[in-house]
């Protein structure tokens, strides 16, 4: 077996661990932003010659293994590279006939493309973002509740419950939505309209049956929760706990070391969760579609009403099983219109993070 | 030391998940699915027949698998209820060997060529499920009310906004009519119930009704929309007021309305929709196993019941795959036999086509000449 | 419970020791559920202003003397009552849902469910299992292409992602989530028409397109949760000379096991419940299917979806097994979950240290 000194040649692993953490301790916000490990192979510095243990034991074929594990992980990031060209190829492809469509080929008999899809990327926007607003602050709560208040017994339970919300299937959410939560609400509409129709939101003629887009919001929220919960519940618990004992040395309350110590290291994951949450809000299909009682080319912000802004993904489950030729080249344009909404809405949300993180 | 085991276990557990998983994909290419993966043999029929298409006919085919499956116990026939134009599209491309439609495939993409048949096969396209379509509402003590098409365009088109409108009063003398607001219900998705509904409304009150027959509701209309019959169905349940229209099998429990036909009025019935069936003529310029009805709403006849869906199912005069015909050629005769008839309306609450003297032997003709 | 020493949980043990805790507040012991309202130290007068500083050296500013310990008090007490009010916002919703479910699942929540396909059935009776087994099927294959593959990507991005290749794969990771779950039925359904001619419908291919969906999850979630190693053990690893692969499955992955876990069960749940592609590639069937391979499978989203919706006359028979369907669904989910959970925690490191975590 060949030993040692071919350390230098190692590439990726190559010591320089050193150099490497003592820009970490100089740093001390460097977990919370970007790649932290990253940057550690820097062929510019000599590696330390080691002395003792296990790294002048290397052998062949821990280098063969190294090699192998950073190909498999190099590997399955051109694999997604390659998987999402191929979706987004066969979508461009699919539906690019569509752009150029007129009124006689397109669904609801659309002037052309756009006029279909503003409205309904709004209807997607708007239901995620009243979604999105409901969740985020129940998700947080609740993964404040079970790591930093509830007695440890409680907190397995708790967590426990929360998932259960998770594993409810989108077709369940769907029937409840419409067989329980909508005529609930729909009691309560009327008395909104009246008593804050003042407000643009809850203007209009409250629908009687109770199935309006803060219905569908509402559902979606419940779905949304979870999701973000168990993101949030990691990054709580991860939160360094030197810096929590440091606040509560320092005579902090429970809420002010939260505040202090565990909020700030874990924006970053929350935004992330908040961004797995709004993914699965603005892909939502079958939910929607029962619940939202959708008007074509809507827009409008009255959350109470009969006539709703449809959503992209349900749209497009409602139209596809009857659509022929040129619609479904429509549907499948409209599945592209909801990638590029994810992705500027993912796009804003990581820049909102770096920013704060770089704070 | 003892971590160290276990993260190796696990990784060979993991590169072992990833050559399963690589195998399990090599497989599949073995496997062409071609909708039939076996087909008749020496007498018994076997194999798997493959079709989709229209959710309305869901029950009825439900009511047909199960007698023919139990007549051929080899025989599995599946019905994917992805709806009537994936249905077409997908007979179109060699994906199903029937199909099930709403709307048939127009004179012209008939004359085309199909995946699924031997090239210059002609298309059987046969009414196989017929069904009146209700028009339902939720109102507090009343069980029926008397309607016409022009009310009824009003109610769907938001010009009558209450229950207790003289338009409807008129229609309902000494009925007890509440001053509760109308919501009326439309599909949200495309579907067959709603071109048949439309078109109604077109031939019977072309005045009060603007808009086009089409699977879609106008785009113009504002209002209360819910997702498939179900959808509907619930929507009408749990609100004070409502009224849609929906498949009669699934409107008990509502207030269902009596339509006005010539000068009386007749309420749902499987016998009243299929004698509007009957009574239509078929479409002309199609060719002879080709057998699409022009329905015919008009009709004054006190024993019509002019809002009915009739779904479709489409097969080839000649096969690419004879194993497949053989199969659906027998599975297609079970359907228009009146064993099946009778099975899809005991289940699904459809009217039998063999009910009809003119239509049943055009049926039956058409399958008889699938080869 | 509401008795328990209310001891942060971060702090090791040695720590908390030294602190002034609040256990023995009179207002603990009437606490309802949580340890909530735990009321500070007040201790907060003898802290210079501004030298409140961490060890990591992050600096609280908040932490003066000048604001009146009532309103820290009260804002202490505010924040307990809003994490229980959103646990109660979550709870309740889940109770009557989970009451819906049970209510009406029930009716049909017998052995025949478990026992018996739909094949042959008309209206009333038949049951589920083909569905189930569908599920449990499709579930596995689904988790055997996105576990691996979205595991090794988060490795990937975390780890050893720099430059271009990485921008591109978070940027496509991003886009990934939007994918609306019909249209990776339909790719999925246009791939294998391509590759195997058209018609088909498996089981299999129900997988690819819920490994569609179910592998950008498993990639956000299980990256978040690597990325929340602290570079400590990263640096100590490598520092002794471990290769980094090594760090990776020796370190890395065991410390972020438990995260590891709820990222694939982030994933599962993702998709158990998907109707519309299923649909569309996996197909309809009464029947038992055992190959995943061949032929259309049902699954149990499938099954409630149209038992609900296309009815037959005696349409309380269809909703009673859709109502069960569901409640069966939710069932084998949560066995799911304990299940990954139980192994999460089997395979941990310092399994104590990190049993908090779940």
């Amino acid at each position: 077996m060949s030993l040692t000194t071919d350390r230098l040649e190692m590439g990726p692993v190559a010591g320089s661990a050193s150099a490497h953490s003592g820009t970490a301790l100089a740093d001390p916000s460097a977990p919370l932003s970007g790649v932290p490990y990253a940057g550690l192979p820097d062929p510019g510095l000599p590696a330390p010659r080691p002395r003792i243990g296990l790294a002048t034991r290397r052998s062949r074929r821990d280098r063969l293994a190294e090699l192998a594990a950073q190909k498999t992980a190099a590997g399955a990031g051109w694999a997604i590279v390659v998987i999402l060209a191929g979706v987004l190829v066969f979508l461009l492809v699919q539906g690019w006939p569509a752009l150029a469509a007129g009124a006689d080929d397109l669904p609801a008999h659309a002037s052309d493309f756009w006029t279909l899809a503003g409205p309904l990327a709004f209807g997607s926007l708007w239901a995620s973002a009243l979604a999105l607003s409901l969740a985020a602050p129940i998700a947080i709560a609740v993964a404040l509740a079970i790591t930093q208040y509830a007695p440890r017994r409680l907190r397995t339970a708790l967590g426990g419950a929360i998932d259960l919300l998770a594993a409810v299937p989108s077709v369940v959410y769907g029937l409840w939505g419409l067989m329980t939560v909508a005529p609930l609400l729909a009691r309560v509409y009327p008395w909104l309209t009246a008593h804050l129709g003042w407000l643009p939101f809850f203007a209009g003629q409250p629908s009687a049956s109770g199935r309006t887009i803060l219905t569908a919001a509402i559902i979606l929220a419940l779905m949304v929760v979870p999701i973000m919960a168990a993101v949030c519940r990691e990054v709580f618990v991860r939160a360094p706990a030197s810096s929590a004992e440091a606040a509560y040395a320092l005579g902090a309350t429970r809420w002010e070391t939260i505040r202090l110590a565990v909020l700030p290291f874990a924006r970053s994951g929350i935004i992330s969760g908040a961004m797995l949450g709004l993914g699965r809000a603005l892909g939502e299909t079958m939910a929607v579609a029962m619940v939202l009682s959708p008007t074509p080319f809507l827009v409008t912000f009255h959350l109470v009403e009969s006539s709703n802004p449809n959503t992209v993904a349900a749209f497009i489950a409602q139209t596809f099983p009857e659509a022929h030729g040129l619609e479904t080249s429509a549907l499948i344009a409209l599945g592209l219109i909801l990638f590029a909404l994810t992705f500027a809405v993912n796009a804003a949300a990581r820049r909102v993070a770096a920013r704060a993180a770089g704070k | 030391m003892k971590h160290a085991s276990i993260v190796k276990i696990k990784l060979i557990f993991s590169f072992a998940t990833v050559f399963a998983v690589a195998a399990g994909c090599s497989a599949v290419e073995d496997n062409p699915d071609e909708g039939v993966s076996s087909g008749a043999s020496a007498g018994t029929l076997s194999g798997v027949l493959a079709g989709g298409g229209a959710s309305s006919q869901t029950a009825a085919q439900e009511a047909w698998r199960a007698g023919f499956q139990a007549a051929n116990l080899d025989v599995t026939v599946d019905y994917d209820p992805t709806g009537s134009g994936t249905g077409r599209t997908n007979f179109a491309d060699g994906g199903y060997a029937f199909a099930g439609t709403d709307a048939p495939f127009t004179a012209a993409e008939a004359a085309g060529s199909f995946a699924t048949c031997a090239s210059g096969s002609g298309l059987v396209e046969i009414p196989a499920y017929i069904s009146p379509i209700a028009v339902a509402f939720n109102l507090d003590g009343v069980d029926s009310l008397r309607l016409d098409a022009v009310v009824i365009a009003d109610i769907f088109a938001g010009r009558l906004t209450s229950w207790n409108d003289p338009a409807i009063a008129a229609l309902n003398p000494g009925a007890n009519l509440p001053d509760t607001a109308i919501t009326p219900v439309h599909r949200s998705d495309k579907s067959g119930t709603t071109e048949n509904f439309t078109d109604y409304l077109v031939q019977t009150a072309p005045t009060a009704w603007t808009f086009a027959a089409a699977e879609a509701w106008p785009a113009e209309l504002k209002g209360e929309a819910a997702e498939k019959t179900q959808g509907v169905r619930q929507t009408i349940a749990a609100t004070a007021g409502a009224i849609g229209y929906l498949d009669a099998s699934q409107a008990s429990g509502l207030g269902t309305a009596e339509l006005k036909v010539g000068d009386g009025y007749v309420a749902y019935s499987p016998e009243a929709a299929a004698a509007a069936v009957g009574k239509s003529s078929l479409e002309a310029g199609r060719a002879a196993f080709d057998v699409v009805v022009d329905i015919d709403r008009t009709l004054s006849d006190g024993d019509v019941y002019p809002l009915v869906l009739v779904s479709y199912l489409v097969a080839c005069e000649r096969y690419a795959d004879p194993a497949a015909g053989s199969l659906a050629k027998a599975y297609l005769e079970y359907v228009i036999s009146a064993e099946g008839q009778q099975a899809a309306a005991e289940h699904a609450g459809s009217a039998p086509i063999t009910a009809d003297p003119a239509l049943a032997p055009k049926a039956a003709a058409a399958v008889a000449a699938i080869a | 419970m509401s008795t328990q020493a209310p001891a942060p949980d971060q702090m090791s043990l040695s720590t908390s020791a030294l602190l002034p805790t609040p256990a023995a507040a009179p207002d603990q012991t009437s606490a309802p559920a949580f340890a909530f309202a735990q009321v500070a130290m007040s201790a907060s007068s003898h802290v210079p202003a501004h030298a409140a500083a961490s060890p990591g050296g992050r600096v609280f500013p908040a932490l003066t003397g000048a604001r009146p310990a009532w309103r820290r008090r009260f804002a202490n007490r505010f924040a307990a009552i809003v994490a229980a009010a959103g646990c109660l916002a979550a709870l309740i919703p889940l109770g009557f849902l989970l009451a819906a479910v049970v209510s009406r699942g029930a009716a049909r929540f017998d052995l025949a469910f478990i026992t018996q396909t739909m094949r042959g059935v008309i209206g009333a009776g038949g049951g589920a299992l083909h569905a189930i087994v569908g599920t449990v099927f499709i579930t596995a294959a689904t988790i055997c292409f996105s576990v691996p593959l979205g595991l090794a990507a988060a490795i990937y991005l975390v780890e050893y992602g720099r430059g271009k290749l990485a921008r591109t794969v978070t940027f496509l990771v991003d886009v990934m989530t939007g994918i609306p779950s019909i249209v990776a039925g339909l790719f999925a359904y246009a791939l294998l028409s391509l590759l195997l001619g058209p018609g088909v419908r498996s089981g299999l291919a129900g997988a690819l397109a819920l490994s569609l969906l179910m592998t950008p999850v498993v990639i956000r979630a299980s990256e978040e949760m690597l990325r929340l190693v602290p570079d400590d053990l990263r640096e100590a690893a490598c520092a002794l000379g471990v290769g980094k692969h090594r760090v990776i499955t020796q370190v890395i992955l065991p410390t972020a096991l438990s995260g590891l876990v709820s990222a694939v069960m982030l994933g599962v749940a993702r998709i158990v419940g998907e109707t519309a592609p299923l649909l569309l590639v996996a197909g309809f069937t009464d029947s038992m299917n055992l190959n995943l391979a061949d032929g259309r499978m049902a699954t149990l989203p499938v099954y409630i979806y149209s038992q609900w919706q296309n009815k037959g006359l005696d349409a309380a028979a269809y909703d009673n097994r859709a109502w069960t369907a569901a409640l069966l669904l939710i069932g084998f989910v949560l066995i799911l979950n304990l299940l990954a959970r139980l192994a999460g925690r089997l395979f941990a490191p310092g399994a104590k240290r990190h049993a908090r975590a779940s």
